[in-house]
């Protein structure tokens, strides 16, 4: 199974997980340093925006939803109004068509249901042109 | 006649079999995701990630448990909340039958339902307990193929 995990490590990409369940910044991590993208953590959508303001930019951030302080919803139009240009890929449980529609025009480039597996994360990264299936 | 290390091996595929969601259901394809990600780097990831969960369990009931406590004045939302989460880190680790009783209990919590949502929370609690000592079974059985000298079959649910 190691074979087929391809490794972007030369491509240098950066990523930032923005979940409040540490079960899923464990994985999503993981997922991550996996396919050999760094990447750091924080626990919603206030720290999203306060990583950033202290200068720290990724090409990627796997946006969660529902977390407390400020929900992905929020986070993702305030770092839009910011200026940032980042992918943002919103990683959700199941939720109402309204709701999903909502995330999306916050400004999110794709979205994946959880769970995450090896599979979403790549077709995230080839559908966000960061990685080419051979 | 078999060697020890094939019996154990043999022992270990049955058991992860007896998990999966053809016999008794406890987990589903996520574990095998999930098991995909432990390698040499992190050789305990997957014993790592399942102990954040039971502690996610333990305090996410601990709150829905309070929430119900308050006789005659229930957050019904407070509790939902908390069985959304769970419902989120259950479905990360492949934990299908505590996933599936969250579906249940939220449905309980979008209509109110005092008694279903604490029959909910007692059967979410035996459940996740279950899964505990049948993942620490089988976390034992993979020590006794490493003590032996064997490798752990790769077994996907």
């Amino acid at each position: 199974m190691a074979d087929e995990v391809p490794n972007l490590a030369e491509s240098k990409l950066t990523a930032l997980v923005v979940d409040d369940n540490y079960v899923n910044q464990s994985m999503h991590h993981k997922l991550l340093d996996r396919l050999g993208i760094e990447n750091d953590v924080v626990c919603n959508g206030q720290e999203a925006v306060d990583v950033h303001c202290s200068g720290r930019n990724y090409d990627l951030i796997l946006m969660d939803m529902d977390m407390p302080v400020m929900n992905g919803i929020q986070a993702t139009k305030r770092l839009r109004e910011m200026g940032i240009e980042s992918k943002i890929a919103g990683v959700t449980t199941r939720a109402k068509e309204e709701e999903m529609q909502e995330f999306m025009e916050a400004g999110l480039n794709d979205f994946q249901e959880k769970p995450l597996t090896i599979s979403k994360l790549l077709s995230i990264l080839h559908k966000l042109d960061f990685y080419v299936h051979t | 006649m078999d060697t020890l290390v094939a019996q154990l091996q043999r022992q270990f595929r049955d058991y992860t079999i007896s998990l999966s969601p053809g016999f008794f259901g406890f987990l589903d394809d996520q574990f095998t995701e999930l098991k995909k990600l432990q390698d040499e780097c992190s050789p305990d990831f997957v014993a790592e990630v399942v102990s954040l969960f039971f502690e996610d369990c333990e305090k996410l009931i601990g709150n829905m448990a309070r929430a119900l406590d308050q006789t005659g004045n229930v957050d019904f939302s407070l509790v939902g909340s908390s069985v959304h989460q769970l419902k989120g880190s259950s479905s990360s680790v492949g934990a299908k039958r505590v996933k599936g009783l969250c579906v249940t209990f939220k449905e309980c919590c979008d209509s109110q339902n005092f008694e279903g949502c604490v029959r909910c929370l007692q059967q979410v609690d035996i459940e996740y307990k279950s899964l505990k000592a049948k993942l620490q079974d089988l976390f034992n059985l993979e020590q006794q193929i490493v003590q032996a000298g064997g490798r752990i079959p790769q077994v996907d649910i």
